[in-house]
């Protein structure tokens, strides 16, 4: 006679392995990845130019399908003055709500790159920005870099800051532009092993 | 067995697409980085007491702190506006941990000067610390001159030190607390009944209502035998109103003198008799020393 609480127990440890060793079975996908992608933003007023940089940004790209990936730190940008990064973190961002900003998209070209071959490709990116608890469909350029096997990128974006809730009051209106300039830049990306 | 089959084959059909929409991300995102907990309170200070708060590394937070007479002076005194103590400070951040200052008051023309370092420092993310710890040491001496003293004041008799435990919690974007275990050792006292070495204990919080906008409260207790009678506890309520580089502090409070020693054992105002200071502390911040931009 057999406990069967014991078949119980082997049967969910078998699903559980299954579980585990399917999708490398069922995934053909070559990824590369970045844990160190840099976002720097832009704003330029006649009063004040302000900007601001971040050195942890991660990214994942998936080969084939031209999946790609951000994940944003909102805490971990750097600007020249610690109150204004304050200021940035508890008033605009609200960086306790909303932690993190991300990426979630395709970049629709990805079959004329030849990641065999040195080169400057232009990406066309179309897909989701989520930022300040605020998702929108985003559309934008870049270009991918091959050289000597390493695969680096970069885009520049415009972001208006009322697209995302972001509120300036009156008093500092003069100082903060209404669209930023952002430029991300992927300074290299590492095959992901499994 | 033939049920197991079919729920292996079923897990196929479902898992196989679930885990083609999974997030890439996940696949490469380990644990949140150890993160500090900025911004408990608006401003080093909380009104009178010390706050959880350092001033940045590299800043320099010069400070104009305005105590007016008593609200019950009424309209001849316009409740207090004729009279005015000053005290102007100069506080600068060496590290993020580490504060220095310096400080002048119209209260017996003391000059002060402290320094302040946070011992532990609350964080969020993976292995947290729930709390901040910070140790404040100050010192001030009294520059009055005594012409028609029949005693001799020497220097030494013209110091006070007071050391101070500031432990604290952020709960969350709103509401900050902390508690302050302090002891406060005066050199000189005017009569046997007040003790040179005061034990005493404070509480202060703050609100943040709106953006921009946070109210506080603060309150010193000295356990009873240690002081004259006529001496009271320290009680002060408040806002911080923050535009840009400053900060504007206006409250309420039954002390009108701003440094340690003198708020916690030598305030004699009550709140009942309408003993009540208005005042204001403007605290603006100069950034002397920025930080590396990212190389290109």
């Amino acid at each position: 006679m057999i406990d069967p609480s014991k078949t119980y127990f082997m049967l969910s440890r078998f699903l559980l392995i299954a579980l585990f060793t399917l999708p490398s079975i069922s995934e053909a996908q070559t990824k590369y990845f970045t844990k160190k992608g840099q976002i720097s933003f832009y704003s330029d007023t006649p009063v004040e130019k302000i900007e601001a940089h971040n050195k942890r940004v991660t990214a994942i790209l998936e080969k084939e399908s031209g999946k790609i990936e951000f994940s944003v730190l909102i805490t971990a940008f750097e600007f020249e003055k610690a109150l204004m990064q304050e200021h940035f973190n508890e008033n605009y961002m609200e960086s306790s709500k909303y932690p993190k900003s991300t990426f979630k998209g395709n970049i629709s070209n990805i079959q004329s790159v030849d990641f065999s071959k040195d080169g400057e490709y232009p990406l066309t990116l179309d897909g989701e920005l989520t930022m300040h608890g605020v998702t929108r469909k985003v559309n934008e350029k870049g270009k991918l870099i091959i050289s000597k096997g390493k695969i680096s990128a970069s885009a520049t974006i415009n972001v208006a800051l009322k697209d995302y809730n972001i509120s300036v009051p009156s008093v500092v209106g003069a100082k903060i532009a209404e669209i930023i300039r952002v430029e991300i830049v992927i300074p290299q990306f590492d095959l992901l092993k499994k | 067995m033939k049920l197991f089959c079919l729920s292996f084959i079923a897990l196929h059909l479902i898992c196989i697409p679930e885990l083609n929409a999974q997030d890439l991300l996940n696949e490469i995102e380990g644990d949140d980085e150890l993160q500090h907990v900025r911004a408990s309170f608006k401003n080093p200070k909380v009104i009178n007491a010390q706050s959880l708060e350092t001033t940045h590394a590299g800043v320099l937070d010069f400070r104009i702190s305005h105590r007016f007479g008593r609200l019950n002076g009424g309209l001849y005194e316009l409740f207090g506006l004729d009279q005015a103590s000053l005290r102007l400070s100069f506080d600068y951040g060496i590290t993020d941990r580490f504060q220095i200052g310096v400080g002048r008051s119209t209260y017996e023309k003391t000059y002060d000067g402290h320094l302040k370092y946070r011992l532990l420092w609350q964080t969020e993310g993976s292995n947290k610390m729930p709390l901040s710890l910070v140790l404040f040491s100050t010192m001030s001496v009294n520059t009055l001159r005594f012409p028609n003293l029949t005693y001799e004041r020497t220097f030494v008799t013209r110091l006070n030190y007071v050391h101070q435990m500031i432990i604290g919690r952020k709960f969350n974007t709103a509401l900050s607390a902390e508690i302050l275990p302090t002891i406060v050792h005066r050199n000189f006292v005017l009569t046997s009944a007040e003790k040179n070495t005061v034990y005493a204990i404070g509480g202060a919080a703050r609100y943040k209502f709106v953006q921009r906008v946070a109210f506080n409260a603060e309150y010193f207790y000295v356990p009873e035998g240690q002081l004259a009678p006529g001496f009271t506890n320290s009680l002060s309520l408040g806002f911080d109103i923050e535009t840009g580089g400053h900060v504007f502090q206006l409250h309420f409070t039954n002390s009108p003198i701003m440094i340690d020693k003198g708020f916690i054992t030598e305030t004699t105002g009550k709140w009942s008799k309408g003993d009540i200071h208005f005042g204001f502390n403007i605290s603006r911040v100069f950034t002397m020393k920025q930080p590396k931009k990212p190389k290109e």
